[in-house]
């Protein structure tokens, strides 16, 4: 008897349905066998043979995800694994989107990582763990889940930002990032603790049931745990007031690591955060618009804004991605099956806009992830027509120009902010983008402007022993004068770093078939992925608008 | 004698508060990284909490992927700490600030 009383209290185990982690299991599976073989070569093999395994990998689940897709559109969306994993339109989108994600990542980061004469398979291992992980919190229908994929997703980005040993400001970013991380994935507990207990689940779709069969009016624990969930994800998306790690650890990370997390960490929230609220707390919705109302104002006109006084690229590139978390939230804000529409869209977009950003950012710069104030694009068109053309296209797409995707997301977000009554939040995300376009055209100008007259004709003898002089000058002269010559010496510096930059590129670049172009095949096929999307869509955009509307029609 | 649940979340709040407070207060990498682990365990305090009150085991179950994961966590945070400060003497996050804006 006692027996039988065990057997029935036996674990139900779920059944575990493969298939439908399966762009996951491809990605984790790829990644160790990466790191096992690049384990057996004691000195490494060539980054090339990293990045074409990575796209292999990322080609894989790729075509894992579109079998789920064609699966969803045939019968439905489904649950697997006892209700934890939820196939429908909108994991699929994203799912798709992070494999995407992953074969530009791996083209576009071999140039970077050949300059910097780093092996490279620890950028590829992490980033495919990251993918990983955000691919979990896209398809997840629990909350422990979505904090497991969270994880999943930012402890990797906590070690890629300080992957560059060489530079201090590497550590530091890697620091700031993993102590605000932590703090902010502790916030994010809490909130499903609290949540937990005012509505008795962890389970997405138990609680909206829950929610819809009681009116719960001024539960102070549910509340607080909402905003615990709320604050925890503004600040994975980066949104004013949560979003001042973001300039420090953009510029201290290696540049295409930058790029990376900029995409992966905002589609991983965004996924998590849509899910979440419009799944379980559209009920709620009252008590959530409001908050997001102000958080958007405050992100987009701050986000735009301070970007227009940054004298760093990257840290210019923070600010206008926190402005771009800002215009997402703004669908979302709206809370209605079009803003959503417009959010996944946008997100779908700026991946790969950001992508090819940084990645033509990063390969601008000089050896030791050095040159990236905006003064040094000063005449990078006439050096390298092809890099910054695109780099333009990029720069104008994410200030809107119409004929690129980056237009028609500000223009469907916006759209939806207005069948929504917000109005004045409308016309504030409008201005704050005239705004940043004045940031964007000011790169577009320096890169296409004269040539400046400054240090950087000099040569490097002369300029060594320049910068010598100052540095023995410095270091006498005590800390008043420090202040005033910092500026001078590094540029100085900046000058020599330069001119030895010339001569490298002949020697990454001179080699490749499209040396005429100055980039590798990797980069080119890279760029070409994100400039295909970003003007082919930009012209012809039913076909990715259908997508990301379907993906809330699927919606489970 | 049974304590009520309303004690362990009271406690959880105080507990989640002083980590909250010490990582905003204290300048210690290796302080913080504990105030990251009070916060986190405030938070397995509840989930046990409510567990017990709701008699629901799912509670109980995400405890034990909590600790996997905070322990995961601090793995990569020792590793990134003692990657920066080898090269300093001590451990303050005041010692850092090569980059502002």
């Amino acid at each position: 008897m006692e027996l039988g009383a065990l057997a029935t209290h036996m674990l139900q185990l779920p059944h575990v349905n493969y298939t439908a982690i399966m762009p996951e299991l491809i990605l984790l599976g790829g990644m160790l066998l990466l790191l096992l073989v690049s384990a057996l070569f004691k000195k490494g093999l060539p980054t090339e043979f990293y990045a074409s395994s990575t796209v292999a990998i990322g080609i894989a689940s790729l075509i894992a995800s579109l079998v789920l897709y064609h699966d969803v559109e045939a019968h439905s969306a489904f649950n697997a694994i006892g209700h934890a994993i939820d196939i429908d339109g909108f994991s699929v989108l994203f799912l798709t989107l992070v494999s995407c994600i992953v074969i530009v990542y791996a083209f576009l980061s071999v140039a970077y990582l050949q300059r910097e004469q780093t092996g490279g398979v620890e950028y590829y291992a992490l980033a495919l763990i990251s993918c990983s992980g955000a691919m979990f919190m896209a398809s997840a229908n629990d909350l422990i889940l979505i904090f497991i994929g969270l994880e999943i997703l930012s402890i990797p980005l906590y070690v890629m930002a300080g992957m560059d040993q060489l530079r201090e400001a590497s550590g530091e970013a890697a620091m700031k990032y993993f102590i605000l991380g932590a703090f902010s994935s502790a916030i994010f507990l809490y909130g499903i603790a609290l949540t937990y207990g005012a509505t008795g689940s962890v389970n997405l779709a138990e609680i909206s049931a829950f929610l819809a069969k009681n009116v719960i009016l001024g539960n102070g624990v549910l509340l607080a745990g909402m905003g615990l969930l709320l604050i925890g994800f503004f600040f994975k998306i980066a949104a004013v007031p949560f979003h001042f790690w973001t300039p420090d650890v953009y510029q201290g990370s290696p540049t295409i690591a930058t790029g990376f997390m900029a995409a992966i960490a905002k589609a991983g929230a965004f996924a998590a955060f849509i899910r979440v609220f419009m799944a379980s707390f559209p009920s709620l919705a009252s008590d959530w618009q409001p908050i997001l109302w102000v958080v958007v104002l405050l992100t987009t006109l701050l986000g735009a804004t301070v970007a227009l006084v940054q004298k760093d690229i990257k840290r210019m590139l923070a600010y206008s991605s926190i402005n771009h978390a800002g215009f997402i939230l703004l669908g979302l804000q709206a809370a209605s099956q079009k803003g959503i529409g417009a959010s996944l869209y946008y997100v779908f977009v700026y991946s790969f806009l950001v992508l090819g950003t940084f990645a033509i950012v990063a390969i601008s710069g000089a050896k030791g992830d050095a040159l990236h104030d905006i003064d040094d694009l000063q005449g990078y068109a006439k050096r390298h027509p092809f890099l910054a053309t695109s780099l333009a296209i990029f720069l104008l797409a994410q200030a809107g120009a119409p004929f690129t995707t980056g237009f028609l997301a500000k223009l469907q977000v916006v759209t939806a902010a207005v069948e929504a009554h917000s109005y004045a939040l409308a016309v504030i995300a409008m201005i704050s983008a005239a705004i940043a376009t004045g940031f964007y055209l000011r790169l577009v100008y320096k890169m296409f402007g004269a040539e400046s007259s400054e240090a950087a004709f000099e040569t490097p003898s002369q300029l060594q022993q320049t910068a010598d002089s100052v540095e023995v000058g410095t270091s006498f002269s005590g800390i008043e004068s420090d202040t005033g010559s910092a500026p001078a010496l590094a540029t100085l510096q900046g000058g020599v770093a330069l001119a030895t930059l010339e001569s490298e590129e002949s020697e990454v670049y001179g080699l490749s078939p499209l040396g005429k172009l100055g980039v590798s095949p990797w980069l080119a096929t890279g760029l070409a992925l994100c400039l295909g999307v970003t003007i082919v869509f930009g012209f012809w955009p039913q076909p990715l608008v259908d997508f990301a509307n379907h993906a809330t029609l699927l919606f489970n | 004698m049974s304590i009520a649940p309303a004690w362990y979340l009271t406690l959880a709040a105080i507990l989640f508060s002083l980590g909250v407070i010490g990582l905003l207060v204290r300048r210690n990498v290796l302080v913080m990284l504990m105030c990251v682990e009070l916060m986190l365990n405030a938070a397995n305090l509840t989930f046990v909490t409510y567990s017990r009150a709701l008699n629901d085991i799912s509670g109980q179950i995400a405890v034990f992927f909590v600790l996997v994961v905070a322990a995961a966590e601090v793995v990569v945070g020792l590793g990134i700490i003692v990657a920066i400060f080898r090269r300093k003497a001590g451990a303050t996050a005041d010692d850092i600030h090569l980059l502002k804006g």
